[in-house]
């Protein structure tokens, strides 16, 4: 892995988000909203509105508009929301910080339950073992987040009665609220994932033990559990990276229905009640933000990728 | 072909993803003639039934029978899926197949701006759209068909560049077969099979995100019966009845399910080697 690839890269994620930008915004501007409508209300006078509008830069050519809001972006200045009048950038910026908390939860739980999952399917092929881990992964890819959030309410919450069935409070408040009022949003924004990943690492590891160096390993004389951890595991594991990488993208779409069901501040959320108010700063400060998040994410796994597995050479 | 189908139905997910599959669509075409209550029939004395002989699958809030609703909305969500997907994967193949025609640096620029889409969700993506466009339900298809186009372009590209360098391409050439024969005859029967696998695979997809959009309000409104919307009404009267809420859920699920049995199957019946 070279340090010109690495520059490449970066580069990369900046063409993405200039993407992502120009897209935002060509939609953004499209949408049927007047922003200066929106702060003044319906009974503004034509004056009023003409005078926010010119103050606005809403008359300036779009091209002209994009420019300035883009520098603005650049500089970390994402405008002012239309309906709270607050700067957007620290209020979504602490709403990232929580979905982040819930997404790295679910992303830790998926990988502490589907790594072990797909390495038991793999190890034990044909056996009943492999076709209870498929069913689940089957029923898991096939429910989509609110039909598993409704139900593990109706379940856990209403009757059963074992957590609180929505709401946030902020771990570094109530440690032990926080956590109990993130059990079932984690838990859901991890099912698909959890199906997903287990179904990789079974294949890849199905794939891996049926190499010649898996055989020449067996034919040493090596123990089936030396064979699969040193031999097997290691060369399996390594496009899960990659996979789990690709996952985070899928994750923040349901992080956004998850964190509307269970009435999280987070990101996802934010985004929703900014749609459907057309909050336009808002809505480009957030599918910015999350761009770059799955961007960085990706950029980290390659890394990490090259550094693990000596025989990837980028260029 | 037979041979195809025979290879299809011998393995477990084929045979079961044809059967759901198969009932899904009997469902679709034949849906009316299967019940003899309307969508939207209400009897106000059978509210919150239970399933019973008269009402297979029990009645809503408003006494309507759910398993009429049912089949009514599988004509919406699953028909709306499944153009969605098409559109999607048409609209996909062109960039993609495009891309590998034009290949070195027009190739290069359009996929990594593929690419750059690509890092916005689908979900959010076609959040988007819908509030672009207003939230019905042709505008959530469209929304989800322009969704799915990115990932659809980047498969067929890398598809019809494998294919591309195939040796019975590269024979058709050297047998100095025109372009169009090189193309339609050697290249797209090959391209299309991993296509249609992908695409099958979609399909559940689609269903859950039409159902997802529909849910928050931005797909069908009501009293449509599609089950996205259908799962969003009955979170209300959970504490009368669950069966509203699970027989939806249960569509769909089953819906996704099927789908994506059928589409492991096909690539197992496609892919002779495993």
């Amino acid at each position: 892995m070279s340090a010109s690839y690495i520059l490449k890269r970066i580069a990369l994620i900046f063409y993405t988000l200039f993407v992502v930008s120009i897209l935002v915004f060509g939609i953004t501007q499209i949408l049927p909203a007047d922003a200066a409508v929106m702060m003044l209300g319906e009974n503004a006078t034509q004056d009023a509105l003409d005078a926010l509008r010119t103050q606005m830069g809403l008359n300036d050519p779009i091209w002209l508009q994009y420019l300035h809001w883009a520098s603005g972006v650049v500089q970390g200045d994402f405008g002012t929301s239309l309906r709270t009048g607050q700067p957007v950038g620290p209020a979504l910026f602490s709403a990232l910080g929580t979905s982040l908390t819930l997404a790295v939860l679910a992303l830790a739980l998926m990988l502490v339950l589907a790594v072990p999952m797909g390495i038991l399917a793999a190890v034990r092929r044909g056996k009943l073992s492999d076709l209870v881990v498929g069913f689940i992964s089957y029923i898991g890819v096939s429910l989509p987040e609110f039909v598993t959030a409704t139900l593990a309410v109706v379940l856990v919450a209403d009757l059963w009665g074992l957590l609180p069935p929505a709401g946030y409070i902020p771990l570094s408040e109530d440690l032990w609220g926080g956590l109990q009022r993130l059990i079932l949003p984690v838990c859901v924004a991890s099912v698909m994932m959890i199906a997903h990943v287990s179904r990789m690492v079974r294949s890849e590891l199905v794939d891996v033990m049926h190499t010649d160096y898996i055989r020449a390993a067996r034919l040493k004389g090596l123990t089936p559990r030396r064979v699969l951890f040193r031999h097997g595991l290691r060369n399996a594991l390594l496009p899960t990276i990659t996979i789990v990488a690709l996952d985070v993208g899928y994750l923040l779409g349901g992080i956004i229905v998850v964190e509307e069901i269970f009435s999280i501040p987070g990101i996802g959320r934010s985004l929703m009640s900014a749609i459907q108010a057309r909050d336009l700063p808002v809505i480009q400060a957030g599918v910015m933000i999350m761009a770059a998040t799955y961007s960085i994410v990706n950029f980290a796994a390659d890394l990490m990728y090259a550094w693990l597995d000596k025989r990837i050479q980028y260029d | 072909m037979t041979d195809f189908l025979r290879r299809l139905l011998r393995s477990p997910q084929g045979a079961l993803g044809c059967l759901v599959v198969g009932l899904i669509l009997i469902a679709v075409v034949f849906g009316p003639y299967l019940t003899h209550y309307g969508p939207e029939d209400m009897q106000a004395l059978a509210r919150y039934k239970g399933p019973s002989a008269e009402h297979w699958l029990g009645t809503d809030q408003y006494g309507r029978d759910i398993f009429s609703r049912l089949l009514d909305g599988a004509r919406s969500t699953v028909l709306m899926a499944v153009v969605a997907t098409v559109i999607g994967t048409l609209g996909g193949a062109i960039i993609g197949t495009g891309s590998a025609y034009l290949g070195g640096r027009s190739d290069e620029f359009i996929m990594r701006t593929n690419d750059a889409v690509m890092a916005i969700p689908s979900l959010l993506m076609a959040l988007m759209v819908v509030s672009l466009l207003g939230s019905n339900s042709v505008n959530a298809l469209l929304a989800i068909a322009i969704a799915f186009m990115p990932s659809m372009a980047r498969i067929s590209r890398s598809v019809a560049l494998t294919v591309r360098k195939q040796d019975y391409v590269s024979a058709a050439i050297a047998r100095g077969e025109g372009a169009p024969y090189i193309v339609l005859r050697e290249m797209l029967p090959n391209v299309i099979a991993p296509i249609v696998v992908e695409m099958t695979i979609r399909v559940s997809f689609a269903v859950m995100l039409f159902a997802t959009l529909s849910f928050l309000g931005l797909g069908a409104q009501p009293p449509a019966t599609d089950w996205g919307l259908m799962v969003s009404e009955a979170r209300q009267y959970l504490h009368r009845s669950y069966w509203i809420l699970l027989w939806p859920s249960a569509a769909i699920a089953l819906t996704a399910i099927g789908f994506n049995l059928l589409g492991d199957g096909l690539r197992d019946a496609l892919n002779p080697r495993t």
